[in-house]
């Protein structure tokens, strides 16, 4: 077959590496080496190749003695770096898992002798070519890069395949890899290990070189091994035992000849390399040094000796040898280096395997995400979730939009898409009991057929999640959580009932799919909605915070009173698989305006309702909130409560939540940006808070802000300073409630 | 690692939660406690290097708690 390399086209046989026809074309030259430019060739036949570096195709560094010749392989030589480029086409990579009673790394004498020994169910891993065994899963061409906790082994098969590999026990037959020697020019093309010259044929004009064999250790450290230094074959090899961790053969040293003796060559230490892949010398080791560092370790960080993409496979040994002669002492004096995974480079996509691009992280969306779509809504992530943000007309930029939306919204009705609230079913005999016990407001006075606004604090009594509950019978609530916390609120549920409290009988079921849920918000809401359904929507039949069973457009639906915006608003959930229907029939009847997540935020800010993880972050106690409303102090208990009388908590400079106007009211401020008193002290500035929501309000007619302020409440009407970029800009503390603080708009249209 | 969930046998750490110490009860009467046995609840655990007993919740399997003794060394689990 044909094959060319750095241009020139070469006659190549079947099974054979591209080192090894290279060598037979005559070819022991033809690469640099990667900082000083000298010319390099083939200097060994396995994966401890420094010199031989190759592009082939899509792979920027692979080794040419691990390249097995396809018809037509272009190669190009690699000056020690690979550069990176996107990919000619997607590479598709698979991963594998497996599990065996023994898996055996290495196919060699020992290998095939352990793995023939049996023991159950075996796996025989052997980074190059390997001939079937009889009763043994054999992975050729697989190389066992990783051992990890629990006996995991990472294994790549042929660049492709990632297999990940549970084993009871593993026998490591990694073997021993031959040692250059020190000699003047010892970097020379033609320059090879006496074992790959011997393997090529003797080819001639090569010259081979030993300085004995090192045993590959790196996976016996990676399991946690010991190693000790072994005079004979003047190299470490490992020490100890480990649990399930073996090693058979030369990598324990066993078997391997006698090294030679070893002594610093004469000649110009700057011309006898240690590390071909680093242009690493005798010289450098001296000056690691001269400059007093002693152990391995540290002469590896000075002279970047064993940091080349073969991590010292040829040059680790012979530089702790050098180190020990120019320090006179023995060299198991002077440590090893840590071996870590990968043994071998991987490429990222190979670990990535197929879980990239739409299958790197699952996509939910709710029933009536395909209408969303068609009305040309711009979504936003909210966890998992694809949530419109907003809907924009045609011509129309997301400000225009927002600010229609909120219009509508407070001067006439909305509709939103609310499915993607977590929805938590807790039934049982003692689920009020639970909720008492979870939220910090009463839940158990709450009348069937009522729902009520709860706030969960964790024990050190900072804000976890908000929500509302209903109460759908004695021993039935449904409690709703924000759209990303709720897997985290079912598991702290759980969490309490298994490991505190297991004497309550309660159950509990995530039912957040099984619902599919609208808001209908506005002043002309119950206008809207009323010819729709057969529900009373009108103030004394449907009081706020009721909740209501009936149909609305023809589909079974609980309809509740609940408000995220201040307006009057219903909140209609039906069957998920009829949310679509329910959706369309709204659309249909006309008036309503659909809006996203944008205007739900700039409406929920106007009236200061915090949204969890954005107005807060873990730091924030309900009292900074301004809702201590919201903390019972009735019950005798309930988590968190016992926090609240901490010193800390109850510091008069907590940060506190209030509104903010920018002296300009068009100044849009920042998310996030940093609040303080008097910008023109000299630095450090003392920051007195920052912003947490900031929006353009279509009510008010101008720019606002929330934000966490130190003793906030305490400084409404101060003017205080968010420095900018290029900027300072000034801005007045308000009380946090912007608009209706009355909630006169909670029943509708005001008389 | 390799946690051996009670209830489903031998998983892989990925399918589970960590959960911090064990044996630290949730006080059973949190307001008799003064600031400083509140705080110590709240904030205050073991961190030894060696054998610790330790929670673990099978997050994605059936979800229940449980203790194990791990050494925090090695990462074998001893019961």
């Amino acid at each position: 077959m044909r094959f060319s390399f750095a241009g020139v086209e070469y006659e190549g046989r079947e099974g054979e590496t591209l080192a090894a026809a290279l060598v037979r074309n005559g070819v022991l030259g033809g690469f640099r080496s990667p900082y000083r430019d000298r010319p390099r060739g083939v200097f060994s036949d396995g994966e401890e190749e420094p010199n031989a570096l190759v592009r082939v195709g899509d792979e920027p560094l692979a080794r040419a003695t691990l390249v097995e010749l396809e018809e037509g392989l272009v190669a190009e030589p690699v000056a020690g770096k690979g550069r990176l480029e996107p990919p000619r086409r997607e590479r598709r990579y698979d991963s594998m898992h497996a599990h065996c009673d023994v898996l055996v790394v290495g196919a060699g004498p020992a290998g095939r002798a352990a793995a023939a020994a049996g023991g159950g169910d075996v796996i025989l891993a052997e980074l190059g070519r390997c001939a079937p065994l009889d009763g043994v899963r054999v992975l050729e061409r697989t190389a066992v890069v990783g051992l990890y906790d629990g006996n995991l082994a990472v294994a790549v098969e042929r660049g492709r395949r990632l297999w990940r590999i549970r084993a009871r026990r593993i026998v490591l037959a990694t073997g021993a890899v031959e040692r250059p020697t020190l000699f003047e020019d010892n970097d020379r093309p033609g320059v090879m290990l006496a074992g790959a010259f011997k393997r090529y044929g003797r080819p001639a004009g090569a010259t081979p070189v030993s300085g004995g064999f090192t045993p590959r250790v790196q996976l016996w450290r990676q399991a946690g091994g010991r190693l000790r230094w072994d005079d004979r074959v003047g190299a470490p090899v490992p020490d100890g035992e480990l649990r399930a961790v073996a090693c058979a053969g030369s990598v324990t040293g066993e078997g391997l000849p006698d090294a030679p003796p070893f002594a610093l060559p004469d000649g110009e230490e700057g011309r006898i390399f240690v590390d071909l892949e680093r242009d690493a010398t005798v010289a450098d080791v001296r000056r690691a040094v001269a400059a007093g560092l002693r152990s391995v370790e540290h002469v590896k960080r000075y002279t970047t000796i064993g940091t080349g993409p073969g991590q010292g496979r040829t040059s680790g040994v012979l530089a702790t040898r050098v180190a020990a002669e120019l320090l006179g002492v023995h060299p198991g004096e002077l440590g090893t280096t840590t071996a870590r995974p990968p043994y071998l480079p991987v490429p990222f996509a190979l670990l990535a395997g197929r879980n990239r691009g739409p299958l790197f992280d699952p996509v939910r969306v709710t029933p009536l995400h395909e209408r969303h779509v068609e009305l040309g809504a711009v979504f936003e992530d909210v966890g998992q979730w694809k949530r419109p943000r907003y809907y924009p007309r045609s011509g129309e930029e997301m400000d225009a939009a927002v600010l229609r939306e909120c219009a509508a919204v407070r001067e006439r009705v909305g509709m939103q898409d609310v499915s993607t609230l977590g929805k938590i079913d807790v039934q049982g005999p003692d689920a009020a009991e639970l909720l008492d016990r979870l939220y910090t407001n009463l839940i158990s006075t709450l009348p069937v057929g009522m729902c009520r606004y709860g706030v969960m604090c964790r024990a050190d009594g900072m804000v976890f999640d908000d929500g509302v509950v209903m109460r759908l019978g004695e021993g039935r609530f449904l409690c709703t959580t924000t759209t990303g916390n709720a897997a985290a609120v079912l598991a702290w549920m759980e969490e309490w009932l298994q490991t505190e409290w297991p004497e309550l009988r309660v159950w509990l079921a995530s039912v957040t799919e099984q619902w599919a849920a609208v808001a209908v918000a506005g002043p002309d809401a119950r206008e809207f909605l009323q010819p729709l359904t057969g529900v009373a929507l009108d103030a004394a039949s449907f009081p706020f915070m009721a909740i209501r069973e009936g149909e609305v457009v023809g589909i079974p639906a609980r309809v509740c009173r609940v408000s995220f915006s201040g307006e009057l608003a219903f909140e209609v959930w039906v069957d998920g698989r009829r949310g679509h229907e329910l959706w369309r029939a709204l659309e249909g009847a006309g008036g309503a305006t659909p809006y996203g997540t944008e205007a739900m935020h700039v409406l929920r800010a106007e009236k200061a309702y915090p949204i969890v993880g954005q107005d807060t972050d873990g730091t924030v106690t309900p009292q900074d909130l301004g809702m201590d409303w919201v903390v019972s102090k009735k019950k005798g208990h309930f988590v968190g409560k016992r926090s609240f009388d901490r010193p800390d908590t109850s510091r008069a400079d907590r940060k506190q939540l209030v509104a903010v106007l920018p002296a300009d009211p068009d100044e849009l401020l920042p998310e996030g940006a940093q609040l303080v008193a008097d910008p023109d002290v000299p630095p450090p500035v003392p920051m007195l808070g920052h912003v947490t929501s900031s929006y353009r309000s279509a009510a008010l007619g101008r720019t606002f802000a929330l934000a966490l302020v130190r003793g906030g409440r305490g400084r409404v009407g101060e003017t205080v300073h968010a420095p900018l970029e290029d900027r300072v800009v000034p801005a007045v503390l308000a009380e946090p409630v912007l608009y209706d603080p009355e909630g006169r708009r909670r029943d509708g249209r005001p008389a | 690692m390799l946690i051996p969930c009670p209830w489903c046998g031998e998983r892989d750490e990925l399918e589970f939660s960590y959960g911090g110490e064990a044996g630290v009860p949730y006080p059973a009467d949190p307001a008799a406690l003064t600031d400083g046995e509140w705080a110590a609840y709240l904030f205050v655990r073991a961190n030894p290097k060696g054998p610790f007993r330790e929670r673990w919740v099978h997050a994605h399997g059936c979800r229940r708690w449980f203790d194990l003794t791990r050494d925090t060394a090695t990462h074998e689990i001893l019961g």
